[in-house]
């Protein structure tokens, strides 16, 4: 392809001209699965940077709760304005279409884990961190498994081991269906659910923090190269908004994985439909 | 697709000259070839999933204003199972070239 020749001959310049290697240094792979131990090293309290970012993550809604809480108005005011709407949204937007009403018991649960996932995101676009706490597997694991505990568990307490049949043998299926039903539903339920659900955070998290990397790589290097600088005019901004975006994405992924939380609890709480 | 069989080609061929395969090489090129074949390929059913399931959603949302709020909740869910699925492309993405 000649038009794929041309597009790779500046980057081949990039290769001959730049100093100490050239081109596109992308950071090594390594950097995002292997980190450097604080303190503890070797022991399994072990604590590096995604410890601490999942403990501010942890910590700084508590205060934040609990400094609202603190001097209750009946008319909130300031900080108590601002958590009380946060406990709306969570309401109204997750609890009332995924459980239903009698779905409040667990908005502690629900909003602990919104405001988890979604600090540990925001450390993203936040200078001097630029990682996303949930882009290493195992906190988006931990909540996943957290999630389905807690939807198997509210089917076994309403229903008994009746939640089992419910779930593998959908009832208004043909008999000889179940040949066919059951397997799926058991893989669906039981094993698809929990690892789509920590897959889809993870891999979002880390596509995002990738993308930026990508970005900023390219917006350093184009900066050493005095004419071709002028590309830097469209790739900082392309920076800048890709930043934006994934200020939307870390909010929009803490909402999406309690929301699918409340599905999951919903759908153990009236099978039925 | 040809680039990917040239740069086996190379393997193979400097292969010839020392007289062995190296097995970590040879899956290292061939891991990186299909890795953008991986992703690529994932990408296109969500893509078309998650543009149809949000035109609809503007549709119905555009009939019926006082449901905004249902189907917007309804949409993001939806958006989640089917990009789901790009995800995993993505993740194979990263094993394959990485790993």
């Amino acid at each position: 392809m000649p038009g794929l020749a041309l597009l790779t001959a500046p980057i081949a310049l990039f290769a001959a001209e730049g100093e100490g290697g050239g081109g596109l240094q992308f950071p090594p792979v390594e950097n995002l699965v292997i980190w450097p131990d604080w303190f503890l090293a070797d022991t399994p309290f072990a604590f590096n940077k995604i410890a601490f970012m999942s403990l501010v993550a942890f910590v700084v809604p508590v205060i934040l709760f609990l400094i609202a809480g603190r001097k209750a108005k009946a008319v909130p005011t300031g900080l108590q304005n601002v958590m009380e709407s946060s406990l709306d949204f969570i309401e109204v937007q997750v609890i009332k279409p995924a459980i239903g009403p009698d779905g409040m018991r667990y908005l502690p649960m629900l909003m602990s884990m919104f405001f988890f996932i979604w600090i540990g995101n925001l450390f993203e676009i936040i200078p001097t961190a630029h990682m996303p706490a949930n882009a290493r597997m195992a906190n988006p694991l931990m909540l996943a498994i957290v999630a389905w505990v807690m939807f198997i568990g509210v089917g076994v307490k309403h229903h008994g081991l009746g939640y089992f049949k419910e779930a593998l043998f959908p009832p208004g299926v043909p008999k000889a269906l179940y040949l066919l039903v059951t397997p799926i539903e058991l893989l669906s339920t039981f094993i698809i659910r929990p690892f789509s659900l920590a897959v889809r955070l993870f891999a979002n998290m880390l596509a995002g923090h990738i993308l930026l990397v990508t970005f900023s790589v390219l917006c350093i290097t184009l900066w050493g190269f005095q004419i071709l600088n002028i590309v830097n005019l469209l790739s900082f901004p392309m920076l800048v908004a890709f930043t934006g975006f994934e200020f939307m994405v870390a909010f929009l992924q803490a909402f999406i994985f309690s929301l699918l939380t409340a599905v999951y609890i919903g759908g153990a709480l009236h099978p039925a439909h | 697709m040809s680039a990917l069989s040239n740069a086996a080609a190379q393997v193979i061929a400097q292969a010839g000259e020392t007289g062995a395969v190296d097995p970590a090489a040879a899956k290292a090129t061939a891991g990186a070839g299909s890795a953008g074949f991986a992703y690529g390929l994932a990408a296109i059913g969500p893509g078309i999933g998650i543009g149809y399931l949000v035109g609809q959603a503007v549709q119905a949302m555009a009939r019926q204003p006082e449901s905004a709020g249902q189907v917007q909740t309804t949409m993001f869910l939806g958006i989640a199972f089917t990009e789901a699925l790009a995800l995993i492309g993505f993740v194979v993405f990263i094993l394959l070239k990485f790993v």
